[in-house]
């Protein structure tokens, strides 16, 4: 089984298969194995830095766990259907206000009334919020989502490339706008309002059935530490969606939006409706982009308006272009690589402002590329907010991200994917040329 | 405040004028914005979503040069600088204007060099992603200079405004009126000239002009130059004083700024200079009229509602019209 030559395929099914290889099958096994073990603090990690460990790097980890759900929506409406949105954080805000309205602390339902303002039912201060369980406000996040999205998809089909993009920017400003407008749902525009924790009810009795918002045992077997409960509950969604999403696109329907996204006419001439399945495509998308938000909105807590603009959607697209365009792993690679630097940036710089005093090369580089105090001209300023020329490594990351979008688009349109594959394609025939 | 206590008892016809004089001074700065737009996406087929910080970057030059009399880090003066701490005079203010205009372009030209030209032959979308990532590149060097109270721009007219009968007229109003007029007559005057055609010819097919012996890389250089220059022009006059910055670069709107002109050129059509000019009319009208009498229901309607009214006039007019009002139809083959 080892040795035969692993891409002969006899079958369709072979060729079809999630992890086709043995190869994939294993490697998978041992991705899933040490990113359990090493948010449970492995004890073979305890030579390392504490990377994972403490609660510096479990958070901007997790924190990318729902992102990466709603990246693969993106990936299914951009990267296979060829429809591009930029409107993802539209459907994410969406699925996430379903979800505090539903789940989240409020006034009753009165308050989840609309211009109540006129009909004199209630103050401006009230805010709506049902209090339900999350088996409750996560399907329906998305579900909502989705009906959105079938809703504006019929406009979305009669738009074509550009127009589109544009359109769908549309659609993020006046989300931002309705935020502004129903401070009942949105809490206010600055600051927000809290979203339902992660939590397992069966109804709203007082006590959760899994907490995760505590340390304590897991089903009384595990310790788990807050963070490492979120971590794993959020993981465990991801790798659900990834698999469904993974079984829509090698199936009838992923087919079909796969020829739509090659090129429409033909499809159509096919026998590929292309109004049902861009439809399809959008409705899958925002499906995920509702649950995604929900997710993201809940880990955090606390979310305004603001959180939901067009440099989320800016994001996404970053994501799916950095990673590799039309791939599931193209797009962890991607979400991986956008949302972790700027926090090994921000890393990076506080460990040379550690360094700053000492000796060697590590000194000299840092008095170079950091400012202390006046008369000091480094490009990087150690203090948070202060206008003026160093600037704070808060921007300079903006500055990183957009670099790197330019590059990337410029020397490896196929991204970190592309790069992966011209290294896998070298050590497949090493030591021979091919 | 002065200025709004008057509005709320103006009369009819007076509200009417001084509407319609605010509708016309925005939609001059959206048709500036919209033209630029409209030059590059017809010389270089590229969809410019690095306007809004290039034509903040614009504003932000003007700034340097009139208030602070010179950039950081050069060894040297602005020599056309006014004396610090006063305001200039209009000729002053106007030769530092045509100043910022050519750093602008030339700050075009550079990142039309860098990132658009060896994108020239791939998709579409992937020469606009590569502008949004200039955009997100750029966007953080004009948020710090600007302070959270923002830049002055030393506009020599500052606030005053002229009395026409009952209605007050402010000159930066005016001001706004001449630029775009001029800027679409130059527009008008380079559409006809030899390197206009040239650009016409590219936007139709490069292979084929330039097999004609037209330097596509020249028609490029030009597209993006002006296109900066006109963004740069837009932001600027944005900053004048009766505009919501009030006489500032602020760090709140104009880092959006071409943003709320997308609805503009997707009224138009992307490739219709005569588009972006009925477009950014069009849109500012709407945007300025509904603001002013839809204002008793701002309750309802929630507070700033009228500038998203441009993005329902857009997804509207997309719905019935995908291309645009003047837009080329995308002929689809099999």
């Amino acid at each position: 089984m080892a040795f035969r030559r692993p891409l002969l395929r006899t079958s369709y099914e072979q060729d079809a298969a999630i992890l086709p290889t043995w190869t994939q099958k294993g490697a998978m096994f041992f991705y899933l194995l040490a990113f359990a073990l090493t948010a449970l603090g492995a004890p073979y990690l305890s030579g390392i830095p504490s990377f994972f460990l403490g609660s510096t790097w479990i958070n901007p980890v997790t924190n990318m766990l729902p992102l990466a759900i709603a990246a693969v929506g993106f990936t299914i409406l951009v990267g296979v259907t060829g429809q591009v949105s930029i409107g993802h954080a539209f459907f994410m805000g969406v699925g996430a206000y379903i979800a505090v309205s539903l789940g989240g602390t409020g006034d009753g339902w009165q308050a989840c009334v609309p211009f109540h303002d006129e009909l004199g039912i209630l103050e401006t201060s009230s805010q709506c919020g049902l209090g339900l369980p999350m088996w409750i406000w996560l399907p329906a996040s998305g579900i909502g989502a989705t009906l959105v999205g079938m809703l504006v998809s019929p406009a979305a089909v009669k738009v074509r490339g550009l127009y589109l993009a544009i359109a769908t920017i549309g659609l993020v400003f006046i989300g931002l706008h309705l935020g502004r407008m129903f401070p009942e749902y949105a809490g206010d525009f600055e600051s927000g309002r809290k979203w339902p924790p992660l939590q397992f009810r069966f109804w709203k009795e007082e006590t959760a059935f899994v907490d995760m918002a505590e340390d304590g045992k897991w089903f009384g077997l595990i310790h788990l530490s807050e963070e490492q409960k979120q971590f794993f509950f959020l993981l465990f969604m991801l790798v659900i969606m990834t698999v469904v999403a993974k079984n829509i696109i090698r199936s009838r329907t992923g087919r079909a939006l796969q020829a739509i996204r090659d090129r429409d006419i033909a499809a159509e001439v096919m026998g590929v409706p292309e109004f049902k399945y861009k439809l399809i495509g959008f409705a899958i998308s925002s499906f995920y982009a509702g649950i995604g938000g929900a997710l993201w909105a809940s880990y955090n807590g606390r979310m305004a308006p603001v959180n939901w603009s067009l440099f989320l959607s800016v994001d996404f697209i970053a994501i799916l272009l950095i990673g590799g365009a039309g791939t599931l792993a193209g797009t962890f690679l991607g979400t991986v690589f956008v949302e972790l630097t700027p926090e090994v940036v921000k890393k990076f710089t506080e460990w040379m402002g550690d360094q700053i005093t000492g000796d060697g090369i590590v000194a000299v580089i840092a008095n170079f590329m950091l400012t202390e105090g006046s008369g000091d001209f480094g490009p990087i300023s150690l203090s948070p907010s202060s206008p003026g020329w160093p600037m704070s490594v808060f921007l300079w990351n903006f500055v990183i991200f957009g670099v790197l979008i330019v590059l990337f688009m410029i020397f490896e349109p196929l991204g970190l994917y592309g790069i992966w594959l011209r290294i896998r394609n070298y050590w497949k025939g090493w030591p021979f040329s091919y | 405040m002065s200025d709004f206590l008057f509005l709320a008892q103006a009369s009819a016809g007076t509200t009417f004028i001084q509407t319609l004089m605010k509708a016309l001074a925005l939609g001059s700065v959206y048709v500036m914005m919209g033209l630029g737009f409209v030059i590059i996406f017809k010389g270089t087929q590229v969809l410019n979503f690095a306007a809004s910080a290039l034509s903040m970057a614009g504003a932000m030059f003007m700034s340097i040069l009139v208030a602070d009399g010179g950039f950081p880090f050069l060894p040297f003066d602005n020599p056309l600088a006014p004396e610090a701490g006063t305001t200039p005079s209009i000729p002053t203010w106007m030769i530092n204007l045509a100043l910022t205009l050519v750093l602008a372009a030339i700050l075009g030209l550079i990142i039309e060099r860098l990132a658009i030209r060896p994108m020239i032959g791939q998709p579409l979308f992937a020469m606009a992603v590569i502008t949004l990532g200039v955009e997100i590149a750029i966007r953080p060097f004009n948020i710090d200079a600007t302070a959270l109270t923002g830049r002055s721009l030393g506009v020599p007219w500052g606030a005053e405004s002229w009395n026409l009968g009952d209605a007050l007229i402010p000159k930066s109003y005016v001001a706004a009126i001449i630029f775009a007029v001029v800027s679409v007559a130059i527009v008008a005057v380079f559409y006809r000239s030899r390197f206009g055609v040239a650009m016409r010819a590219v936007a139709f097919d490069q292979e084929a002009a330039m097999a004609q012996g037209i330097n596509v890389a020249r028609v490029f250089q030009i597209a993006w130059g002006l296109g900066i220059a006109l963004a740069a022009l837009a932001g600027v006059v944005y900053g004048m004083a009766p505009f919501p910055p009030g006489g500032n670069v602020s760090q709140e709107i104009h880092p959006v700024l071409a943003f709320r002109v997308l609805p503009v050129i997707v009224l138009g059509g992307l490739d219709s200079v005569l588009g972006a000019m009925y477009g950014g009319f069009l849109i500012a009208i709407a945007e300025v009229f509904a603001g002013q009498y839809l204002s008793q229901y701002s309750g309802t309607l929630g507070p700033g509602y009228s500038t998203i009214v441009p993005y329902i006039v857009m997804l509207i007019v997309l719905i019935v019209r995908p291309y645009g009002l003047f837009g080329t139809p995308e002929i689809r083959r099999v």
